[in-house]
């Protein structure tokens, strides 16, 4: 409620800003209307591109779910591990997209492939970093409860381990889908392809700023935003699913 | 051989941790079965050393121990281990939590179903099968785990500090309880404790402990009848058994001070 009181309040603003500005600069903040008829105006085309955009991000969240909790399995197995790959991790994610993204091109040919490895890219060291700490962080007695009962290695991560590091990874993940629109919308900017089905809303934002079509620039603005919420709410309904009946985050206070 | 009657017995036993200083030096004791034995002592004693080297969670360095006439390693199943924290698994709720010994150990859901309800009927906490562990006060999680333990219906139930967090009021009824069981129950066992009223209310004997490092001072046997119960507080041979094991304590802190 108050939320959507803020919202009306922005676009007011939004607005009067725009008249406030000089006729010959009001096409640098068009109206939420104008935004919203680009946005019709424009409709086939960039709902092609969101699509596009939506695929190389789920495609490359996907893998980064996938081999970030392999990997973080596999690291949290021994420091001996974690201690010879964590430099190479970080350097992973310290090379800036941009940079890797003509690589990707080369290896994976523009388009999908290669946004959907930038995608993944993006996700991965959030969800392995918050995944492992987990594995690691499991308390000590529960452990020795465990050695006690003469669980097997197999048991101890698979009953133990695993579950106890389900907060720790869900953290990793809300970060990787706010990170999954970002890194898909940035890969496509700079691997996107017009060939095949053409390219996702990084490439399409391109197109509209060499034409000078900013209503339909804003236009992909406020996709990329709706997209970003989409996926942060997807996690925070799936966490709520798998934390919720536990997990003290969620225990009802009555403070 | 240890005699049939032992059920545990320590032979000269030491432990030290790597190069370290020892932590326990000398310690014999034989424990008769059904017996409940307490080790009181002040902090770094190593009393829950002595525990952790009969559920075979660490080697002695030194003496022999035998559990069950065999090694503590061999015996692991005949042990049950309780500890100072509740140690549930905040994932399942009580029922799953109770089970977790017995499905780590393959038992079929039938067998545990059924053990579960008995060991829960025992701590008074039927009917909560279902309940999260965060929404247990602190005395219930402690009953859970105590629970927790009773399913493996074992010999040996090895308990450290399991009441040290509550509050009086609480650790007091579930002292009680655990006399109630153990009557109902007979296994030996063996409790580490700071409080010198709760071992004497609960032993058959109480072993004093000294650190650096940690020996059996004195040894007090209790020879308070039973059924003991909230009554047995009140009474006069209690007390007096309280303060001697108070003033055993005392002389065998200052002599380690001392030297």
């Amino acid at each position: 409620m108050v939320a959507l009181l803020a919202g009306a309040l922005l676009v007011a603003l939004w607005t009067a800003a725009h008249y406030g500005l000089s006729d010959d600069r009001r096409y640098l903040l068009p109206t939420p209307l104008a935004v919203l008829e680009a946005l019709g105006a424009n409709a086939p085309v960039l709902a092609r591109a969101t699509c596009n955009t939506l695929e190389g991000a789920l495609l490359g969240f996907g893998l980064a779910l996938a081999f970030g909790g392999l990997a973080a399995l596999v690291l949290s197995l021994s420091p001996l591990v974690r201690a010879g790959l964590s430099p190479y991790l970080m350097l992973l994610q310290l090379t800036p997209v941009p940079v890797l993204a003509p690589l990707f091109v080369l290896w994976a040919g523009p388009g999908l492939r290669s946004v959907a490895l930038i995608t993944f890219l993006v996700c991965f060291f959030p969800l392995v970093v918050n995944t492992t700490q987990g594995l690691v962080s499991t308390d000590r007695q529960l452990v020795e409860l465990f050695r006690m009962c003469r669980a097997s290695r197999w048991q101890e991560i698979w009953r133990l381990r695993v579950p106890a590091a389900l907060p720790y990874f869900f953290t990793g993940l809300r970060i990787a889908a706010i990170l999954a629109p970002i890194g898909a919308v940035i890969g496509d900017y700079s691997a996107g392809s017009s060939a095949g089905d053409g390219g996702g809303l990084g490439f399409q934002a391109l197109i509209y700023s060499s034409q000078a079509k900013y209503p339909a620039l804003f236009a992909v603005v406020a996709i990329t935003g709706a997209l970003g919420f989409l996926f942060s709410g997807g996690v925070l309904l799936l966490s709520r699913l798998a934390l919720g009946h536990w997990h003290e985050s969620y225990a009802r206070r009555d403070v | 051989m240890p005699p049939a009657s032992a059920i545990v017995e320590f032979r000269g036993v030491a432990k030290k941790f790597g190069d370290g200083p020892p932590v326990l030096a000398d310690i014999t004791l034989t424990a008769r079965p059904g017996e409940l034995i307490s080790f009181v002592g002040p902090s770094g004693c190593g009393k829950s050393t002595l525990l952790r080297l009969i559920a075979g969670l660490t080697g002695v360095s030194d003496g022999v121990l035998t559990v069950d006439g065999r090694t503590p390693e061999q015996a692991a199943a005949e042990l049950a281990f309780v500890f100072q924290e509740p140690t549930l698994l905040p994932w399942l709720n009580v029922a799953r939590n109770v089970e977790v010994p017995q499905t780590l150990r393959g038992v079929p859901a039938a067998e545990r179903a059924v053990s579960r309800a008995r060991a829960l009927a025992l701590v008074g906490l039927a009917g909560r099968e279902a309940a999260w562990p965060r929404q247990l006060s602190g005395g219930q999680k402690m009953r859970v785990s105590l629970a927790r333990a009773l399913t493996l219906a074992p010999k040996i139930l090895l308990l450290d500090e399991p009441f040290g967090a509550l509050d009086e009021l609480t650790r007091g009824r579930l002292q009680e309880e655990l006399l109630a069981i153990r009557a109902q129950q007979g296994w030996t066992a063996f409790f580490v404790t700071h409080s010198v009223a709760e071992a004497v209310l609960l032993s058959d004997r109480v072993f004093v402990m000294a650190a650096s490092p940690g020996r059996l001072r004195a040894e007090i046997a209790v020879p308070l009848a039973y059924p003991r119960t909230a009554e047995t507080r009140l009474a006069r041979d209690y007390q007096d058994l309280v303060v001697e094991v108070s003033r055993r304590l005392r002389v065998a802190e200052t002599a380690a001070t001392a030297a």
